[in-house]
């Protein structure tokens, strides 16, 4: 593989009058980790929902192999290996736990995944596949998105705010399989308000401030300074807490 | 006896609600669509089977065979047009899309066919009935109709749960959004759904012409019907279709004990009832309405 794998290049996107994302631009390699942090309101979701296909650039484009895939909506992207995993989870509350990954196989790419692989990574869902989805708690319903996205085979995952409304040792469990995933050669794109959880499983990291990247790179040449400034903004980072987080 | 008999008779009735009513409810869950041409879709079924069926040298009794398999691909070539371009628009515009087409549909037949009532004619079997006690008569007509019912409404549940295009419909009903990330075409789920819609309302039209007389007018009242068992039995349930199609046609048969002059004010009391103390239906989930 000679280019990237997945591109954004001067990205720009509106949601009326309001632009949400503005000149946005990076990559992911194969196998790569790359976490988008940002405050509420930054253009995070956007963005992914942007690469998905649930909405369309003012300006730029999305590649995929160096292809544009601007146009396609998002179930082709899907079977192109682009997966996101929505925020609030999005599950298909009619339907049992097995019931939400058959959806998700149901136009599956040939690949590492299937129903009994979610099964061997998630062990307790066997046991209660046949259970609602509703009757599950926040990190469980979690890890079924993660499963329904895993089961199309996607070649980049994207996650969007997996910690939102867990509690931290929930988001550390789910935040132990990215290796997992990683190693079957998808690669994932994260989102995250919670930047201690972003940084600390990422490869790169590109920060979002008010739809512009604020700052980008490598975890290890990042101080926490610089990630308030990037994250907060100018001058605001010396009254804030050291974590930096907005939770 | 009597009200053995009330009981059946309305079972028997409730049967045909229920089959013209599931393509109605099936519309709404999926789609989120009302289609206010429901009925006229009915009677042009009706109409097909009556002038068309005999050009083929078909016995109108089996008209459906090939009546329904055209309306499934109409359904879904009109919702990947015209309905599909109305969605897209906005809600409000589906409604009005779906009104102006039951105005150019009624008027369509009455320009074609007059507004001479027509019969869907099944020869001596309208008058043949079974006779299990004194004043209780089963007429096999209806008895069919409500056996067809009740086949076409555990298909359609076994397809919706048991298979993966059942599945993916499900999905769309849901959640359009996370159906599509997870590879689903939703316009392609929307025309299956609208397919089956127009299938099962194809064959309703056609047992209704079988039982009684139609005209180009008859879609409204039997819509207004419709409306009510999927309210009586809960939005997105299919066995509450049929549960709420039998209730409504016990009621009306109640009232038409009564007083002939009851028959449909039976029936609204009993959809206002539940309207006012189980709103989501008597099967349908309460977030269902949300």
């Amino acid at each position: 593989m000679s280019g990237p794998l997945l591109q954004v290049d001067a990205l720009t996107v509106h949601h009326g009058q309001l632009c949400a994302i503005d000149d946005v631009s990076f990559s992911i390699d194969e196998g790569e980790i790359l976490a988008v942090i940002g405050a509420n309101g930054a253009g995070k979701s956007t963005l992914l929902r942007t690469i998905a296909g649930l909405h369309h650039p003012t300006s730029g484009s999305v590649l995929l192999d160096g292809q544009v895939i601007n146009a396609l909506p998002p179930n082709r992207r899907v079977a192109l290996g682009v997966s996101l995993v929505p925020e609030g989870r999005r599950l298909f509350s009619s339907m049992t736990l097995e019931e939400n990954l058959q959806v998700g196989a149901y136009h599956a790419n040939p690949g590492p995944f299937d129903i009994k692989r979610v099964y061997e990574l998630f062990d307790w869902m066997p046991s209660r596949r046949k259970q609602s989805v509703w009757q599950l708690s926040g990190g469980e319903q979690q890890a079924v998105a993660i499963g329904r996205a895993l089961v199309a085979n996607p070649r980049v995952l994207l996650l969007d705010e997996l910690s939102l409304g867990l509690a931290p040792i929930v988001i550390e469990k789910i935040y132990a399989l990215v290796p997992d995933i990683i190693a079957q050669g998808v690669s994932i794109l994260i989102v995250e308000q919670d930047v201690s959880q972003g940084v600390s499983a990422a490869d790169r990291v590109h920060c979002l401030l008010e739809g512009r990247t604020s700052m980008t790179g490598t975890p290890a040449e990042l101080t926490s300074e610089e990630i308030d400034r990037a994250y907060f903004g100018a001058g605001l980072s010396s009254t804030m807490p050291e974590s930096g987080a907005a939770s | 006896m009597i009200w053995l008999n009330i009981v059946i008779q309305g079972a028997l009735v409730g049967g045909f609600y229920a089959l013209f009513a599931c393509g109605l409810s099936l519309m709404f869950g999926v789609l989120k669509v009302i289609n206010l041409a429901h009925g006229d879709m009915a009677v042009v079924a009706g109409y097909a089977a009556v002038f068309l069926a005999p050009r083929l040298h078909l016995p109108e009794l089996w008209s459906f065979l090939v009546v329904v398999p055209v309306f499934a691909l109409v359904g879904y070539v009109v919702q990947r047009t015209l309905i599909q371009k109305s969605i897209d628009r906005d809600p409000f515009t589906t409604l009005l899309v779906t009104f102006g087409l039951s105005v150019v549909i009624e008027n369509l037949l009455l320009e074609v066919y007059s507004a001479n009532g027509q019969t869907v004619n099944i020869g001596s079997l309208i008058g043949r009935s079974w006779h299990p006690a004194s004043i209780i008569y089963v007429s096999y007509v209806s008895l069919g109709v409500l056996a067809a019912a009740v086949l076409v409404l555990l298909a359609l549940q076994l397809f919706l749960s048991k298979s993966g295009l059942g599945r993916m419909i499900r999905a769309v009903a849901d959640d359009q959004e996370a159906a599509q990330l997870s590879g689903a075409n939703y316009r392609h789920i929307f025309g299956i759904a609208a397919a089956i819609a127009f299938a099962t309302v194809a064959l309703a039209g056609i047992a209704y012409g079988m039982m009684t007389q139609f005209a180009p007018t008859s879609g409204g009242v039997n819509l207004l019907f419709a409306f009510e068992v999927v309210v009586i039995g809960g939005i997105g349930s299919l066995w509450g279709t049929l549960v709420g199609g039998i209730a409504l046609g016990i009621a009306q048969q109640f009232g038409a004990h009564i007083n002939l002059s009851y028959q449909i004010l039976a029936g609204n009391i009993l959809f206002l009832l539940v309207l006012a103390v189980r709103p989501q239906g008597l099967f349908g989930r309460k977030n269902a309405v949300s």
